[in-house]
């Protein structure tokens, strides 16, 4: 099954919140999966620096001392925030890659889970209310957000399979559904250059989302081509650094239910994850059509 | 009158509740407030008895009713009136996948749209839909008639068997062997008294076309056996 929501703030009031929303309605999906939780925040934007979200099975030898040996590495200004089994690192905008090789060599044991401007992402197995206590995601602000609980079908469940899932910088997706061509994708968006950390399907629609943004395609763009070259059962919702996408595949039996108000856009795999929102009363509810491409930017 | 507020109350009491009734009628009509998209609210219903739920409902409400008069004062989500035997049940918006799928009987009415697979497998079960309804509607339909006053989406009534299907707007595209049939007298007299009992006054029954079964996949046929 898997639960998948997601929050679009237009009205910048609701900010301080974005967290404490999308939580709850995460938590509410539980029913739907109960093998893992994440959730992606895009938070503000920070001149001239970039974030990785990165993940460790040993999360205090790994990140003890991490800021001195990333700065001794030639990482000039890198500083860490652990938060529990993950940490964010901030360092220079153009330092990303440097980073991500300073990390392999340095802590091998250390998963990056995201990077971007703006972007964090925090995911572990286990019961969404856990995970979201875990990472204190209700005290997180932000402009929108995507989240997933998962009931695994196509890989194993760990940290790495679980979603959202970034293979780009600011870009992340959750999936509800299951692919059936994302093998012969992942090698094809493999000779392109992009980077892959698992066996997972939902990474492949992630990847080749990214693979087709790199292009030089928007989001809604990059979501009509999906229709054309995946194949399987989808839900989709994805972020980018400011904006926020749905997809649903031809056939459309991942369920969603999306509701749109002067203050936010919201998604939600059911009704029951949106009915807490502020103003859902009155709001626009509705089915996202079959493969119909709905995009909202900032 | 017995109001049930899902806020404070548990689904199973409303049920339970619900499942008690006498079956012989007498039955006093329940109020349900804050559904907040709850599954499987009045299901198994098998009294006569007027529910009236105030909000939208989640997964399979209303399924297997018999009897029951039941109105949902919002939206559905799938499998609304699922494996319905007998009884009415007025969705008052929309509809989401497979409404009114494997059902017997009764009287599902939609006033707004209903979305992909509307009828599925449907097995006597009358359905009206004031909007439209979306892909793969009426798949395997046996009996029973699907009446939609908007659009049909793809595929309509594919590999249908005896359901009637009538359609007052456009249909996308027809699944396998469903095909466009002439409006006989006695079509016209059964839709007249579908629209009448969903309280539809101001549409004909002659602006419909009627939709059925080709029946050419009723057997198997020896020449098609390459496609295999």
């Amino acid at each position: 099954m898997c639960g998948i929501v997601g929050l679009f703030l237009k009205d910048k009031s609701l900010e301080p919140q974005l967290g404490a929303l999308l939580s709850e309605m995460l938590v509410t999906m539980t029913d739907r999966g109960p093998d893992s939780a994440g959730i992606a925040i895009y938070g503000a934007d920070q001149n001239n620096l970039a974030k990785l979200t990165i993940q460790s099975p040993e999360p205090e030898t790994d990140f003890a001392g991490l800021t001195d040996a990333l700065r001794a590495a030639g990482i000039a200004n890198a500083s860490i925030l652990p938060k529990s089994t993950h940490a964010v690192i901030t360092v220079g905008a153009d330092q990303i890659d440097a980073t991500r090789t300073a990390l392999a060599e340095l802590r091998p044991n250390i998963r990056v889970m995201g990077t971007g401007n703006v972007m964090e992402i925090y995911k572990e197995v286990g019961l969404p209310k856990d995970v979201v206590e875990r990472f204190k995601i209700t005290d997180m602000s932000g402009t929108h957000g995507i989240g997933h609980t998962r009931m695994a079908t196509e890989s194993a469940v760990t940290t790495l399979g679980a979603h959202p899932f970034s293979t780009g910088s600011d870009q992340c997706l959750v999936h509800n559904g299951s692919l059936s061509n994302h093998n012969n994708l992942r090698r094809e968006l493999s000779h392109q250059g992009i980077r892959m950390e698992t066996e997972n399907d939902s990474e492949v629609a992630a990847a080749y989302l990214t693979g087709e943004m790199a292009k030089g395609k928007n989001l809604g763009e990059a979501l009509t081509s999906a229709l054309d070259d995946l194949d399987g059962f989808f839900t989709f919702v994805v972020g980018t650094k400011s904006g926020f996408g749905v997809v649903r595949d031809p056939i459309a039996c991942k369920p969603a239910v999306m509701a749109e108000t002067d203050a936010y856009v919201a998604f939600g795999s059911e009704y029951r994850a949106l009915v807490n929102l502020p103003g859902i009363e009155d709001a626009r509810v509705w089915e996202p059509e079959p493969a119909t491409v709905y995009f909202w930017e900032h | 009158m017995p109001v049930f507020d899902l806020a404070t109350t548990e689904l199973r009491d409303l049920n339970a509740s619900l499942h008690a009734l006498d079956k012989d009628g007498g039955n006093e009509e329940f109020e349900v407030t804050n559904p907040r998209g709850a599954h499987a609210v009045a299901v198994g219903i098998d009294a006569p008895v007027d529910v009236q739920i105030k909000g939208s409902v989640g997964y399979y409400c209303a399924g297997m009713n018999e009897t029951a008069n039941i109105t949902v004062h919002g939206n559905a989500g799938p499998g609304v009136a699922e494996n319905m035997m007998s009884g009415k049940v007025v969705i008052k918006g929309d509809a989401s996948q497979y409404a009114g799928a494997t059902a017997h009987g009764g009287l599902l009415v939609i006033e707004g749209n209903a979305s992909s697979r509307c009828g599925i497998s449907m097995k006597g079960i009358d359905i009206v839909v004031k909007g439209n309804i979306g892909h793969m509607s009426a798949f395997m339909a046996q009996s029973g008639n699907l009446v939609v006053l908007g659009d049909a989406g793809d595929a309509l009534g594919d590999s249908l068997y005896e359901a009637r299907l009538f359609v007052r707007g456009t249909v996308k595209s027809l699944g396998a062997d469903c095909i466009k049939k002439d409006m006989r007298p006695e079509h016209i007299e059964i839709l007249a008294k579908l629209l009448s009992d969903a309280g539809i006054t101001d549409v004909k029954p002659e602006e419909f076309t009627r939709y059925g079964s080709a029946r050419q996949l009723y057997n198997f046929n020896i020449d098609n056996a390459d496609a295999y």
